[in-house]
Formats: structure tokens, sequence, C-alpha cells
């Protein structure tokens, strides 16, 4: 049993927004895989709930009026891995959030909960930011967007309102036409784990697939929240898709990640290792893309 | 601090139930204390061994990490219900005995339970996604290998294909 | 004669654990059982000066709190031993139910008993410790430095435990000309066994007695140690064992059950439990031993040892447990797998401030062949020779004679293993292939071999106890005090009984359950022991019962006893091979009898003098990604000599979860501490890196059958053995592979990063 206050069931969005006025301490959960187990912890024992795990309307993947994909907050990962339009134009975020945990937590937890929790580890965070996504947040007053980057503020700390709940997850359309990406997820084991460090880079080449025309990549666990590297992607715009500036975007990354020591890694490590990935992420979405390196 | 109860109905193991339940119990408290399920093991009791693992609606959870109320409309299966009318096992668990993939046996019911889901699928697998779908379990006895043997045997005999 | 023995039958409790029926502590726990929550110290080192629990007993729910200056002052071993009337050879006393001086982060401090789990909790949050700290340590050789804060009075030094090894003079060999010297230092990590069942145990009180259920592998030994902590004569105290959810050497060893037996006589006899969570399984129950080794070969150009040198340095943790017989079991192989007429070996174990050390799957063997085995291809390398046609050159050879236990090398089996696994994972061809590679991705293949010593005499008594009830249809029932821990072993003990009484193996009846007011006395599952030393009392008591049964049959069918024979449950004429009777018709008639009725029984212990070595090896064949520091296992393979086989599926299976053991241990495993607090880092099994269904290529077993000669079955140990080869195997194949030779399990990209940079591959 869960040292749980109070439980606030939501069964719509009005619902939980509502509930987030009356009941101000109460933290959101979702899928539960993240918030059971800090409660467990004592993290945040005796703690009221609301659980907007029952407004099914925001489960589900969809392309809006204008192009966008359409992440609705409380879809699973598996439900995501799966999904055709994922699949079609984005089928990096499928792969990447088909790396969390193992089966049963990709059944449970979900996108929303994954980028609320404001972690650098997330799956889902380093192609988000690669991507451009932008975060759907619903209040009392309405509808606002923001993009991922903004969204993150802080370790653990996002641009949730007092009175919002996190509704969508959205992928421009000008950012996945003719856009490729690869995720790798450095971690101890093959599953069951999380990043030691994450990094998803996706690109865009010229028809003839001989240049680069738009490279963008970022990081989780290269600093306290997930980060583009701009340096790199400056490094590979407009550049002709040889190894020579595959190697010139991998190094530049060093000039904009930070990761620290810590007991799960050093900081020597973390660097190597992402220049290593930057590489191997570049080169892997050019193939995707097409393209072969000269 | 009053307690605070919900009336949940669901289905488990094919039967409709009514249950009254503490806000604050998992899914794995429900079953086990409520319904004398214990097939449902506690290992972690965060999501990290699977022993807890049971199908709802069809997909596997780790009932550690699911709140009891949430099952309310739901389905719910654990192994107990795998069993036929009259006690027989059904192909998974005979798959289990006779690959020896059974040691100490803790982990073997959640095991048991994703193979279901996987075998439900009616799809062919790859020995490596076979891992993969079979990666949120820990099993400290056996190394995996005639687990993965029986999922195996069992997936080409549904599917009505050799195997060797 | 023999019908079941050898076969690959089915489990006896496949159906129960396949239908999730098979019940085990907390499924037998009743609903109204009182919730615990344990206050570990957190601090490293230090005395309670005050427990204040004021606020946390004002939690709604809370029933009592018991803190250290509660419990009684009875201190108590916990090493899950057979006791020793000895007092010499008694396991070390320095438990007290719960801690004043608190001598690692993580120990016990208090107790909070409450109505359930949440309320427990709650209150736990809110008791306050106060401690007067001590300087702490944590690592074995710095725990031994002059100036090193002491854990035990009579301890100096921190030193529980040394042992030495002194044949021919190692010094003066070494001066010998011509001589190559290869020395290396080896380290291993801490582990834990990480069973999927976490500890757990309930007690309670009836008839004026405590009843405690636990999650052991040792009921026996667990009355013993509770008598012992709670000053009670040992008859008030019973255990009952039901079906455990693993074990490893966790459970061998008094873990909470003194405590909870403590505690119900605190609350009026309640029904209590004690359940242990996966972050106190990790670091409140026992660890294995990480040992740091020194090794110094002196060897000839031919490859012969002129002398050799071994140190090692055992850290216990902060309580002696299992103390120095690990150090010394692991120590005690070096000189035997390698003759040397010279040799010398210091073996220290070492109180530090880490959790404490106790028993876990191969027993200090691990450690020894991590190191052992490393160095050996360490030497190979140096001489340019091949790693296993050197082994072949210096390995044990047959007839070869243990000056400890005096037992003998019956057969050339070290030389039989290195053949079964060169063929099946294509040594030579790969070993070739894989010399002298330059790429980012390169491959290497590599192998190591064990050997273990099966039973724990002559250190201790070896003995089991065996009884058989014959049921009016012929069944029947049979108990011995050896546990099934997963394992297997109550399948082998039916098989075995089937054949010794002559009844089919479905006419078996294992008692799986162990209670120590109706099981016969038996120690458990630990040394590999319970197939090879429950073998001679199964066998015997078989035939003890046989000969009851052949007895009643005389005078049911008035034919010569000599001409009887019990086959297959029925009863034979031998001469003429007609059934006179069903096994079935004789009980019943024998039981009914208004003549004669007799219920036919037999029960007997059969205590061995003897152990056997076990044998065996690994060969791995690894791809190692040198820019992402990453080793990818492509293919495994264990070679066992065992003895025969009682059941060719089981061992099998036995040793695909040896194999995954030593992988972990090999690669990914460790339970990390901060040095500056002594704080455990990973005890969760998300930060704790135990092998998953990925992290494994497939398993594969294969076993040379040479019979035990001291074994009515022909066995020897297999429960261990699996988990001793797969690390240094893995690592030597690391270093055919890039050249780099790994010296710290395990070999996570930490490692590699440091060395590979430290080589120039980076």
């Amino acid at each position: 049993m869960y040292d749980i206050k109070a439980l606030y069931e939501a069964g719509s969005v009005q619902d939980a927004v509502r509930l987030r006025l009356e009941h101000p301490q109460a933290q959101i959960i979702a899928g539960g895989t993240d918030v059971l187990v800090q409660m467990r912890e004592g993290k945040r024992a005796g703690a009221e709930l609301i659980s907007i795990f029952g407004i099914d309307g925001l489960r589900g993947v969809s392309i809006d009026g204008e192009g966008n994909i359409r992440i609705g907050s409380l879809t699973c990962f598996t439900a995501i891995t799966r999904n055709p339009i994922i699949q079609e134009y984005i089928n990096v975020l499928g792969e990447a959030v088909d790396m969390v945990g193992g089966p049963q937590i990709r059944n449970a937890g979900t996108i929303g909960g994954n980028t609320c929790n404001g972690v650098t580890s997330a799956d889902s965070a380093s192609t988000l930011f690669a991507w451009d996504a932008i975060v759907e947040l619903t209040g009392a007053d309405g509808v606002r967007r923001i993009p991922i980057q903004d969204f993150y503020l802080s370790a653990g700390k996002v641009d949730l309102r007092p009175d919002e709940i996190q509704t969508a997850i959205l992928i421009p359309k000008e950012s996945y036409t003719g856009c490729h990406g690869h995720y790798i997820k450095y971690a101890m084991r093959h599953a069951m784990d999380i990043a030691t460090t994450g990094c998803s880079v996706n690109v865009v080449l010229s028809e003839d697939k001989r240049t680069i025309q738009r490279a963008r990549i970022a990081y989780g666990v290269a600093g306290p929240i997930p980060m583009r590297a701009p340096a790199a992607e400056a490094a590979a715009a407009g550049q002709a898709l040889t190894s020579g500036t595959v190697e010139a975007f991998a190094a530049a990354v060093l000039e904009d990640i930070h990761p620290r020591d810590s007991w799960r890694a050093s900081k020597d490590f973390r660097e190597h290792i992402a220049v290593e990935m930057a590489k191997r992420c570049l080169v892997e979405s050019s193939k995707l893309a097409g393209g072969v390196i000269a | 601090m009053s307690a605070q109860y919900k009336l949940i109905r669901c289905k488990i193991n094919g039967r409709d139930v009514e249950q009254m339940v503490d806000v604050r119990a998992s899914l794995t408290d429900m079953l086990r204390n409520d319904f004398q399920l214990t097939s449902v093991k506690k290992g972690c009791e965060v999501g990290e061994c699977g022993a807890c693992n049971v199908i709802i609606d069809g997909a596997c959870f780790n009932s550690c990490l699911y709140l009891a109320v949430w099952a309310d409309g739901k389905s719910i299966r654990t192994v107990e219900g795998l069993l036929g009318p009259n006690g027989e096992l059904s192909d998974i668990q005979q798959a289990f005995i006779d690959e020896a993939a059974i040691q100490c046996g803790f982990c073997t019911p959640g095991f048991i339970m994703t193979a279901v889901e996987i075998l439900e699928s009616g799809r062919e697998y790859s020995d490596e996604e076979l891992r993969k779908l079979l990666s949120g379990h820990l099993c400290r006895c056996t190394g995996y290998e005639n687990i993965l043997r029986a999922v195996k045997k069992t997936m080409y005999k549904r599917l009505g294909k050799e195997y060797s | 004669m023999s019908k079941s023995v050898g076969q690959s039958k089915t489990r006896v409790d496949a159906f129960d654990k396949a239908a999730g029926r098979a019940k085990y502590t907390d499924d037998l726990c009743g609903r109204n059982a009182l919730a615990t929550r344990l206050i570990h110290s957190t601090v490293a080192h230090g005395l309670v000066t005050a427990v204040d629990t004021a606020e946390a007993e004002r939690v709604p729910g809370v029933v009592k709190i018991f803190t250290c200056f509660d419990v009684p002052e009875y201190y108590f071993p916990t090493a899950g031993h057979p006791w020793s009337t000895d007092p010499h050879h008694q396991d070390v006393a320095d438990r007290l139910l719960l801690s004043r001086h608190v001598r690692f982060y993580g120990d016990d401090v208090a107790v909070v008993v409450a109505r359930d789990e949440v309320a427990a909790a709650q209150a736990a949050r809110l008791v306050q410790v106060h401690y007067e700290e001590l300087p702490f340590v944590l690592d074995a050789q710095e725990a031994m430095a002059p100036d090193a804060p002491q854990l035990h009075e009579n301890y100096p030094g921190n030193v529980l435990g040394h042992t030495q090894i002194r044949n021919g003079s190692y010094e003066a060999a070494s001066q010998e000309p011509g001589l190559i010297k290869v020395e290396g230092w080896y380290d291993t990590p801490t582990v834990q066994h990480c069973h999927i069942e976490n500890h757990i145990c309930t007690a309670h009180m009836e008839g004026g007695r405590i009843v405690v259920t636990s999650s052991t592998q040792i009921p026996h030994i667990i009355r013993r140690v509770c008598g012992q902590a709670l000053g009670l004569p040992w008859g008030k105290i019973r255990i009952i064992k039901p079906y455990i959810g693993g074990g490893f050497g966790n459970k061998q060893d008094a873990l909470y059950e003194p405590l909870c037996a403590w505690l119900t006589t605190q609350l009026g006899g309640q029904l209590v439990k004690i359940d242990c969570a996966r972050e106190e399984t990790f670091v409140n129950n026992r660890v294995r031993h990480a040992i740091r080794t020194h090794i110094i070969s002196y060897v000839r150009p031919d490859g012969t040892f002129a002398a050799r040198k071994i140190e090692c340095f055992s850290n216990q943790g902060a309580y002696a447990s299992h103390g120095h017989g690990i150090a010394a079991k692991g120590m005690g192989a070096f000189p035997q797998i390698y003759p040397c007429p010279n040799v010398e070996g210091d073996a220290w174990t070492v109180f530090t401030n880490k959790p404490a050390a106790g028993a876990m799957r191969g027993y200090g063997i691990p450690q020894a062949m991590w190191a052992g085995e490393a160095h050996l291809d360490d030497v190979a390398r140096a001489l340019g020779r091949d790693p296993v046609e050197y082994r072949r050159q210096v390995a044990m050879p047959q007839g070869y004679v243990d000056a400890f236990s005096k037992n003998e090398n019956y057969f050339d089996s070290f030389r039989q293993v290195m053949d079964r696994g060169m063929a099946a994972i294509g040594y030579q061809q790969k070993r070739q292939d894989y010399q002298n590679q330059s790429g980012p991705v390169r491959r290497g293949i590599g192998m190591a071999l064990f050997w273990y010593n099966t039973a724990v005499w002559p250190i201790s008594l070896e003995s089991c106890s065996c009884r058989m009830v014959l049921n009016q249809d012929g069944s029947v029932q049979v108990q011995t005090g050896e546990t099934e821990i997963g394992q297997g072993c109550d399948t082998a003990f039916a098989q075995m009984a089937a054949d010794a009484i002559g009844i089919p193996f479905a006419d078996v009846h294992m008692v799986s359950t162990q209670d120590t007011d109706l099981t016969p006395f038996g120690t458990g599952a630990y040394a590999s022991r319970q197939t090879y030393v429950g073998g001679f009392a199964l066998r015997q008591t078989g035939e003890l019962l046989r000969d009851k049964i052949l007895s009643c049959a005389v005078e049911l069918t008035r034919q010569a006893k000599e001409n009887l024979d019990l086959i297959d449950g029925k009863i034979i004429r031998i001469t003429d091979g007609r059934e006179l009777m069903g096994l079935g018709e004789l009980a019943t008639e024998a039981l009914y009898s208004l003549t004669h009725s007799q219920h036919i029984t037999a029960e007997s212990t059969y205590q061995i003098k003897n152990n056997a070595y076990s044998f065996g090896c690994t060969f791995a064949e690894v791809e190692v990604d040198v820019p992402l520091c990453q080793v990818k296992l492509l293919d495994i393979v264990n070679v066992h000599d065992c003895g025969r086989l009682i059941n060719p599926a089981l061992a099998e299976a036995q040793v695909h979860g040896g194999m995954s053991m030593g992988i972990g241990y090999g690669l990914s495993e460790q339970l990390l501490f901060d040095e500056r607090t002594g704080r455990p880092l990973n005890n969760n099994l998300l930060d704790y890196k135990l092998s998953t269904f990925m992290d494994h290529p497939h398993l594969r077993a294969e076993f040379v059958e040479n019979p035990e000669p001291t074994s009515p079955y022909g066995t020897k140990a297999l429960g261990e053995p699996p988990a001793c080869s797969p690390a240094p195997a893995i690592r030597n194949a690391i270093l055919q592979a890039t050249g780099v030779a790994l010296n710290s399990a395990p070999m996570t990209p930490h490692v590699l990063f440091a060395a590979f940079k430290q080589a120039g591959l980076l």
C-alpha cells in the first residue's frame, strides 16, 4: 500500500484543471511508473494525488489540421512505438521510447509523464528536443503551447502552472518533413536501464543526398536537463556529407554539452561517449535519409 | 486522517467482481489480499523485477505500480486464470515445465503472463524480438535460456510450425 | 536396476509453480500479521546515543517501537554452518538483535511494529536516532592499517581471520636463475545474490513456543540461532520453511528470523512479519566478499612453476557471518589447480564498515578463479603460449591427491572438459582468426578453469537424515532436512528414493516443506552438498524401507526373502519373475492386518567423512567495441564434470543459472558505496546491473560424466560450480581481442574506458 493522503480522480481535462486549483498541493499521477516509485521511496509519501489516468481523450496519436503530429500526453510508450503515424514520420521517437525500462513499463508509462518529470535521462526527451517538439498545456484560461526547450526549466522542474496539465506533445510539420533520425541510448544493460547518455540526431539532406541541409542533435544526461548542441548543428549545416563533416560535427558537441561526474559515470567518460554517439547517430540518420558518406 | 475507499467493478480471470478497495492499495495488494491470487508476487515493488506482472485488458502491467482503483472497468488476468475447467495446464505452462524453465518458481507466474501476451498476438518473433518482449522480468535461477525455449516452442506450436 | 536416476524427470514441484499455487512465506501469512519497519543507521560507524520515538509513537496504527536499548544481550552468530560442540570451531557470535554500536550504513537500530505497512513507514520516518559518529573504513587493506578505525574489540587490525600456506620454500625457489616473474593484482566486487523473493519471515507463538516461518535455506540451523539469540532452549523454537524464491547462499544465514522471533515474544505472541524490501536485501542481508588478490608466479621458460605466491584480502564488512571460511576456501583452491612445490599463501579476512559478507554461490571460488585464471592467462601470454595448451601442461594431473582432504583426482577431468569446450565453441579456429586485430570492433576468445570441493567435510559435520513412510497405496512420503530452494533437489531425491526402494518415480511424494517439529535433522542447502550427501541417506533409508517391505512380503507370500525383489512397486519372485503382489496391496494388508499390523517406515542418518572435487571450465567469445567501451558476449559454453547426472535437464538448467550469475559478475554487477559516507549507492534492481534477458547470448552447458567413486549415485557438486569460471573466461577473451588485461571485475564500460585510454586504444 502506498502512503497516499487522498486520491482525486479526474474524468476530463476540465476536471483535472479544477482539481489542480482545488488541491494545490496535490501531485499529478498519470501512468504511475515514476510517481508511485517516488512515493514508496518516501519522497512524496503522504501526498495527495490527482489521477489523470482515466482521461482516455488524452491517449492516441493523430495529425492535426495544420499537419502537425499530435501525441496525447497519456499515450503510453508502447502505443507510440506501434503507431503508424509515428512509424511513418518520426520512427526514431518510437524507437527511443521502446528503450524505456521493459515492456510492462512501456505499457504503463506515458510520454506526458516522461516529460513532466523534468529528468534529463528521459528516453523521449532528447528526440523531442531534437525535433523541436511543442508542449501543449491546458489550464483554466485555455491552451498554451511552448517549445519543449522552454518547458524544461531546471532538473526536475518544468513550466507547468498550478492550474495546468500537459495535454499533448506536438511535432511540427516543418520539423518532420523530409527528416530522418536516429537515437542511441547508452546504458549499462540492454533493457531495464536508464541512459548513461542518450543522443538523438536527425538530418534533412539535399535532393542529391550529398549535402546536409539541416542537422539537429540533442542529448539526455549531458547536463541537468536535455539539451541541443548548436555548435555541432552549425558545423554540419550546409556541409557536404563526408566523414570529415561527421568528425567536425561530433567534435563540436563538446562546445555545448556539460555532463558531470557522478557515481554512475565520470564526466570524461560521458564526453567521450557523447562524441562517439554523435558520429554514429549522424552516420545512421544520413543512411536513413538515403545518403552515402563520402 | 480517515481511510478513503472506492467501490470498483472489474473482471478477474473472467469473473465479474465488485470490491471496496482502499485507494492506497496497489493492484498487487488487491489481487493478493482480497482475491488470494498469490501467484502475483512481490519482488521489488518498483517495476523492476516483473514478478507481479498481470494482464490488464490484453496488455501486461506490473501490478505493483498500478493503483487498484484503476482496475475499475478492466479485465485482469493472472496465472490462476490460465488453468482449464478441470485444472489442466495451458500449453505455455506445460512448456515451462517441459523445458525445465522453472526453478525457484518465484518469477514464473509473471513470466508466463508476458508469454501469454506474446502468444496471443499470433505473430512469429525472432529470438532477438522475444528476448526484448520478455525483458521486463528478472530471473536469477535460469539465465533465461529455458524460458526462451518454452516461449519459442509454444509460439511455433500455436503457429503450426516445426520447432527444433 | 537404476530407472529414475539419470533421466530428465519432470520437477516434482513444477505443476504447482507453473499453476501459481506454490506457496511461499508471504502467501502463507495471515492478513492480521503486524507489519514492521526497520530503522537503519545513517552513519557508517558510530554509537547510538539515543533513539527518540515519541513523535513516531503518535502515528495512528503504531503498536510498539523497539530500539537497540531494548533487546536482550545474547550475542549470537549468524552463519549457516553446522554447530560445533568444540568452542574453538564455533562461528563468531558478534550480533545482537539491534545494534547500539552501528558498524555500517544501514545497520539495524530500531524496529517499528504497526497495524499496517503505511503506518509503520510513516512512523519509521519520524524516529530520530542520535549518534556519536566514529571514523569508518571501507577498504580491507586500509582497515588493516595501524591507525584504522577498529570495528570489534577482539580483532586487532580488524583481522577476523588469517590463514597461511607454506609449501616448500617460495623465497629460495624464486631465486632460481632464468625465471620469468609474472605478477598481478586482481579485484572482485561486492555483489549480491538477488534471488527474486526477498528474505521474509513471520513469527507467532503457539503452545508457549515460537513458530517462525521463513524464506531460508537452513531451517534446522535457524532454530539453533534463534534459540541462541533469545536465550531460549532450542526446542522452544519451531521453524517452517515453505517454498522459497531462491537463496544462492544469502539465506544460508540467520537474517531477520531471530528478531522476528523475539518480537512476537514482546507482543503477546501475535503474528509479526518482517518483509525485507529489495533495498534492504542488498544491504541488510548478506553480500559476496569483495576479495583483492595478489599473485606472483615464477615460471621457467618451459612453463613449469618454480614458485608461486598468493595474498588475499577479503572484505568481510561489518559482521563476521561466514567470515574467514570464504577466503580460506578460495585460497585453498590455489595450490591444487596448478600444482607447484613452492607456494606461499596468506589470506586475511578483514572487518570493514560495509554490509556483512556471507555465503554466496561459489563461496570464495569465483573470486579465486577470477584472480587465478586471469593470472594464468597472463603467465601464458608472458610465455607466448596458447592459454589452453599451456593449461594442459600445468593443470592438476590425474591421480593428484589433495594434501588437506586426502581426496584423489580420479580422472583427467580438466583436460577432458577443455577438449569438450574447445570443440563446442570452435576454439582453435577462432583463436587463430582473432589474432592481431586492429579495427574499432574486435573479437576474442578465452577460457578459464575451475575446481570446487563438494560439501564441507573435513571442516564441518556432513550428515543427512531421511524418513520414508509407506502409504496404503504403495506410495511413499520422503522427508529430509535438506532443502529445495529452486535448484531441484526434491526431484533428484525423489529419483534416488524411487530407485533405492524399487518404486516408480511417480509414487514418491516429496515433502518439500521443512518443519523442525516434523522433519528429520539436516543442515540444508549450501556447499553444493545436498545431492551428494543426501544421496547416501536416501540410498540407505530407501534400502532400509525396502528391506522392511520385503520382510513383510515374506510374511504375506511365505517365500524366502532371498527370492523376493521389489521392482517398480511390485513384489517379484526372482526365481521365475512372477509378480506376487503389488506394493499397495502389501501396504494395505500390513497396516490393517488383524494379526500383525505394521506401519512400514524407515528413518536413518548417514554421516560422511568424504568429499569430491568437481571440475569444469568456461569458454567465452566476445566482441569489443573499443570506441564505445562495450563488450558483447557472442557465445559462451560451460563444461562440467559433476559426476553422473541425476537429472540431465535440471542439471543443464542449473548450469545456465550459474553462467548467468557469472556473466553478471564479470561484466556488470557491483554494489557501490559512497566513499565519503559509506552509504550504498545502487541497492536496487535498476541501478544494480543484474543481467536481463537481453544481456545474454544462448547459454550452453556440456557435461563430462566421470562417475564419482565416493558417491552411491556417482554424483558430486553442481549447484555452485557454474558461477565460478565465466567471469575470468570473458576477461581472457577481452585480453585476446584487445591485448588489454583487465584485472578488476566487473569489466564495465567505465573500467574499459580507463584501461583502453591507458593502453592507447582511445
